[in-house]
């Protein structure tokens, strides 16, 4: 579990970035922070690995304050996936992956056998073990950059817009790699994002923030769109347009039950129910 | 146009080279001379100008500093300092020593300044979201500066210790001014005995040496630049671009 108490984080400009924060992230879960640009997202994610200092406040993981603890080690033993991937130019892929195990001292022979399977595992080809990353796509640089955060074996991922700089298509790809990938491994995910179709996507739990890292509302994805705290949580989900609430609606002349938005525009059909229809209709 | 003729004729003469010729003779032992003055104020100026610009280039401090640091160094005139070290070097030392410790600290400072542009420019100039994420994932700050930050600042590192070497092996000429040798020598006494054709000699030897040492480091400078990938190269080109103002320090120096 990552607990934040009374966090503030005052920028030597004397931007407060963060003011009083208190959250718990809990273990093996998606936690996804989520607000528009500013609001203090990157600031927060980076005061876990000790990236950024906080002014004022504690940030325990398992109940130990990272503040005792040394920053390379704990940094080491934090996955951390930036916007733009962040790779190191010069070396190949193979050993972009393997960094921080080389760097704990693991046999290069053996890191890089591992960074082989890692390659696997983020759905890559090893043929692309020995290219430079400005010879991948920016989506497979991002897998690169999931490889490079997962090899020394973390419990906690921080994932910084990861998907950020990618066209929509294969946006939506990694995103459901990342929860294949979740399922699989069932890490600690702090998921920072402006995209809230996203957040929901990804999420065990949802925080939305507004400016200052002041939290605006935080819940399951359900609890969220189905009770939205107040003004600012409706907006910025859509739900006051009328984008979340949707209804069935059956329309004379068609079969299949239509699924349509507050504004009555449709947004689908229901799967099941379509299904049933029609094994119905084959019945009768 | 005979003035070009006669120079050449008096370099390509075996006599010139011959051991034993009559000074400033033979030209292999003052080529040798200049060559090891260069050899000498480059590596010290290295010694001290690389870790002061790796230091100002990783932490980003002190940038103010070397800006107007180098700037001021670049005004000093080599031959003003040569003979203010050699007189007061020459109050306690032999004149020989005081003459070879002041052209050598002379061509030290002329080199500082090329070489520590470069380093710190060099480092400057490496994308900051790679450091960040080289930070972010544990490497101390050493293996980011040797790891990550030196191999890809190394064309413009190297880059500057080139225009360095240009400046000095165009001015080690000035250590026969204060009676020691280097192709200098070739160029003084052809002065001495009012003959053009040594005097010109003298100066094909210099300009010579220097574009055959350039050519050495263009190469040089082009193996760190490509010895890896299109991508080592692309990223590069961004990075060069980012790095006008040192291209402009180098062809300033370079036309000194
Ligand atoms: N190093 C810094 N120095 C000064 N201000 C900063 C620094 N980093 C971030 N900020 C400011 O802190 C606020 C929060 O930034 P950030 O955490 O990056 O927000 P987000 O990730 O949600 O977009 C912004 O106003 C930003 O300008
Ligand atoms: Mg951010």
């Amino acid at each position: 579990m990552i607990e934040f108490r009374s966090v503030t984080k005052q920028f030597p400009d004397g931007t407060v970035a963060v003011e009083n924060f208190s959250f718990a992230m809990p273990a093996h879960k998606a936690t996804v922070l989520v607000g528009s640009s500013g609001c203090g997202k990157t600031t927060i994610l980076r005061m876990i690995n000790r990236m950024v200092e906080p002014t004022s406040g504690q940030i325990l993981i398992d109940g130990v304050d990272v503040a005792t603890r040394n920053k390379v080690e704990l940094r080491r033993s934090i996955g951390y996936v930036l916007q733009a991937a962040g790779l190191l130019p010069h070396r190949r892929v193979i050993d972009n992956i393997a960094t921080v195990p080389l760097l704990k001292g693991v046999p290069k022979a053996q890191a890089r056998e591992a960074a082989l399977d890692l390659l696997d595992k983020v759905g890559l080809d090893r043929s692309l073990a020995r290219r430079y990353p400005a010879q991948l796509s920016g989506g497979q640089q991002q897998r690169v950059g999931v490889a490079r955060a997962l090899a020394s074996d973390p419990n906690i991922l921080l994932m910084d817009e990861p998907f950020g700089a990618v066209d929509p298509i294969v946006r939506a790809d990694l995103q459901i790699e990342l929860n294949r990938l979740q399922r699989e491994l069932g890490k600690t995910i702090v998921f920072v994002t402006h995209d809230i179709d996203e957040a929901f996507t990804l999420a065990d739990q949802v925080v939305i923030f507004r400016r200052g890292g002041v939290i605006a509302q935080a819940g399951t994805p359900a609890e969220i769109l189905a009770n939205p705290a107040d003004q600012f949580v409706e907006t910025f989900i859509g739900a006051d347009k009328g984008r979340r609430t949707l209804h069935l609606q059956s329309r004379p002349g068609d079969r299949a039950i239509l699924v349509v938005d507050g504004d009555g525009r449709p947004a689908g059909v229901l799967a099941d129910q379509a299904g049933s229809q029609a094994r119905n209709d084959s019945a009768s | 146009m005979d003035f070009l003729v006669s120079a050449l004729e008096y370099i390509v003469d075996p006599a010139s080279w011959a051991a034993g010729a009559t000074s400033p003779l033979p030209l292999g032992d003052r080529l040798r001379e200049h060559l090891l003055y260069t050899a000498i104020a480059v590596p010290v100026a290295a010694l001290i100008a690389l870790p002061l610009g790796f230091y100002i280039g990783h932490t980003g401090r002190g940038r103010e500093f070397v800006i107007a640091f180098t700037g001021a160094m670049r005004a000093l005139p080599a031959l003003g300092i040569l003979f203010f070290i050699t007189m007061v070097a020459g109050y306690r030392l032999s004149f020989l020593v005081a003459a070879t410790v002041g052209s050598l600290i002379a061509l030290t400072i002329l080199a500082v300044p090329s070489i520590l542009a470069g380093a710190y420019a060099g480092l400057e100039s490496v994308d900051r979201q790679t450091i960040d994420a080289a930070r972010a994932n544990g490497m101390t700050e050493w293996q980011i500066l040797v790891g990550v930050e030196i191999p890809l600042a190394l064309p413009l590192i190297v880059g500057g210790v080139r225009s360095a070497v240009l400046q000095v092996i165009a001015t080690a000429t000035i250590a026969s001014y204060v009676g020691l040798g280097g192709l200098g020598r070739i160029i003084t006494s052809g002065i001495g005995l009012n003959n053009f054709t040594v005097i010109l000699a003298g100066a094909l030897l210099v300009t010579a040496l220097a574009l055959a040492v350039d050519g050495l480091f263009a190469i040089v400078q082009k193996l760190t630049a490509t010895n890896l990938t299109t991508g080592r190269r692309a990223d590069r080109k961004t990075r060069r671009d980012q790095s006008s103002g040192l291209d402009a320090a180098v062809a300033d120096a370079t036309s000194r």
